[in-house]
C-alpha cells in the first residue's frame, strides 16, 4: 500500500512537473499569454512566500515567522546579499522563538 | 531509484560546462545557501518520517522519486493517519502549481528531451525562482539546473541523516527554518517585483491565496492566486502604462523578450 501511495504520488508529480514544458510547445497560445507566462510564475512565488510566511495549517502562523520574513525581506529590498536576507530571516524567527513568542 | 540519480548526475556533468562559465561565486554561494537550507528540512523530514512509523526505504525512495518536500510531508501525516488515497490526491493537489510553473521555464529546459525529463524532476519552486531571477538565458538555465541539483543532493542527503537521527534531529521551527524559505523566495522575485505590472498581479494573486488559505485545501489557494493575472487586465493589457520608469519601452512592453532584456528577467 506504501509503495503504491509513493509510486502514484511520484509518478503524478513528474507528469505535472514534465507537461508545462510539454503543453507550452503544443497549446496554440496567443502571443499576449506567452509574454505574461513569466508572470505567471511569479504569481505563483509571491503566492507561495505569502501563504507559507502567514499560515500553517489552514490558519495564522504566529508571529514569530512572519517577523523573520519581513525582516528578510526588508534585507532583501536594501539589496543585501542573498545569503544575509535568508540567515535573517530564520535567525529573527528562532531568536523569537527562544524568547516565548510563538 | 539508481538511475534517476545516475541520470541527473550524468547531466549535471553534461551541463557543467555551460553552467560554471554562466554561474559565478555569487551565484554558487547564493544556490548553496538555499542546499543547505532544504538539506537541514530534508533532515527533519526524514526523522519525523522514521518517527511516524514508516520504513527507512520508503522514506527515501519518497524524497528521490516525489523529490517535493510540501506534498512528502502532507503524504507522511495521512498515510500514518491511515489515509493513503487522501495521501496522494492531496500530494498532487499540492503539486498542482508545477504545470503553471513549467509552462514558464519551459525555455529555460530548451527542446532536448533528456534535458526536459530530467530537468522537470529537478523543477522546484526554488529553482523556478532562481531562474527567473536571472537576465540572460545562459544564467537562466545555470541557475535552473545548479539550484534543481544541489537541492536534490542536499534534500536527499539530509532525508538519510534524518533517518540515522531518528528524534535526535531536532525540530527545524526552533532554527527558524519555516521562514527562510519565504524570505529566500521573496529575494528572488524581488527584482521582477520593482516592475509595477508584476507587483500589481503578485500582489493580487498573493492576497487571494492568503484569503482562501483557510477554506480550501492546501493547494488551491496557490493555484487561485492565478486570478492574479486578471490585474493585467485592469489599467489596460500588457505594458502600456506599467512600464517601468527606468526601464527602455521594449516592444509591447514585454519584458520577457529574450534579447537586450538587461537587468529585467521578467
Amino acid at each position: 500500500m506504501l509503495t503504491v501511495v509513493i509510486v502514484v504520488l511520484a509518478a503524478g508529480t513528474y507528469a505535472l512537473r514534465l507537461s508545462g514544458p510539454l503543453l507550452r510547445d503544443r497549446l496554440p497560445l496567443p502571443a499576449p499569454v506567452r509574454v505574461a507566462l513569466p508572470l505567471l510564475a511569479v504569481c505563483l512565488i509571491a503566492a507561495l512566500v505569502a501563504t507559507s510566511a502567514l499560515t500553517q495549517d489552514g490558519g495564522f502562523a504566529g508571529w514569530a515567522r512572519p517577523a523573520g520574513v519581513a525582516v528578510g525581506a526588508l534585507a532583501a529590498w536594501r539589496r543585501l546579499p542573498f545569503i544575509l536576507v535568508v540567515l535573517l530571516a530564520a535567525g529573527t524567527t528562532a531568536v523569537l522563538r527562544l524568547a516565548g513568542v510563538r | 531509484m539508481f538511475d534517476l540519480t545516475n541520470a541527473v548526475s550524468v547531466f549535471i556533468v553534461v551541463n557543467m560546462g555551460s553552467i560554471r562559465r554562466a554561474a559565478d561565486r555569487r551565484m554558487i554561494r547564493d544556490v548553496a545557501a538555499f542546499g543547505l537550507a532544504a538539506g537541514f528540512v530534508g533532515l527533519s523530514y526524514g526523522a519525523l518520517a522514521i518517527a511516524g512509523g514508516l520504513p527507512a526505504w520508503a522514506v527515501v525512495l519518497m524524497s528521490v522519486a516525489v523529490f517535493a518536500g510540501g506534498s512528502q510531508f502532507l503524504a507522511v501525516a495521512l498515510v500514518t493517519a491511515g489515509s493513503p488515497v487522501a495521501a496522494i490526491l492531496a500530494g498532487l493537489l499540492l503539486n498542482a502549481r508545477h504545470l503553471p510553473m513549467g509552462m514558464a521555464v519551459a525555455d529555460v529546459l530548451g527542446t532536448r528531451w533528456p534535458a526536459r525529463l530530467v530537468g522537470s524532476h529537478l523543477m522546484v519552486d526554488e529553482s523556478v525562482a532562481f531562474a527567473l531571477g536571472q537576465a540572460e538565458p545562459e544564467r537562466r538555465r545555470a541557475a535552473y539546473w545548479l539550484t534543481g541539483g544541489m537541492i536534490f543532493v542536499t534534500w536527499n542527503a539530509g532525508t538519510v541523516a534524518g533517518v540515522l537521527a531518528g528524534r535526535a534531529a531536532g525540530d527545524p521551527a526552533s532554527f527558524g527554518l519555516d521562514a527562510a524559505f519565504p524570505a529566500g523566495l521573496l529575494a528572488l522575485i524581488l527584482p521582477t517585483l520593482r516592475q509595477a505590472r508584476a507587483r500589481r498581479v503578485a500582489g493580487l494573486g498573493a492576497a487571494v491565496a492568503v484569503l482562501a488559505t483557510p477554506v480550501l485545501p492546501a493547494g488551491l489557494p496557490v493555484l487561485l492566486s492565478l486570478t492574479g493575472l486578471f490585474a493585467l487586465g485592469r489599467g489596460g493589457t500588457l505594458g502600456t502604462p506599467a512600464a517601468p520608469p527606468g526601464g527602455d519601452p521594449a516592444p509591447e512592453g514585454t519584458p520577457a523578450a529574450p534579447p537586450g532584456g538587461a537587468g529585467r528577467p521578467c
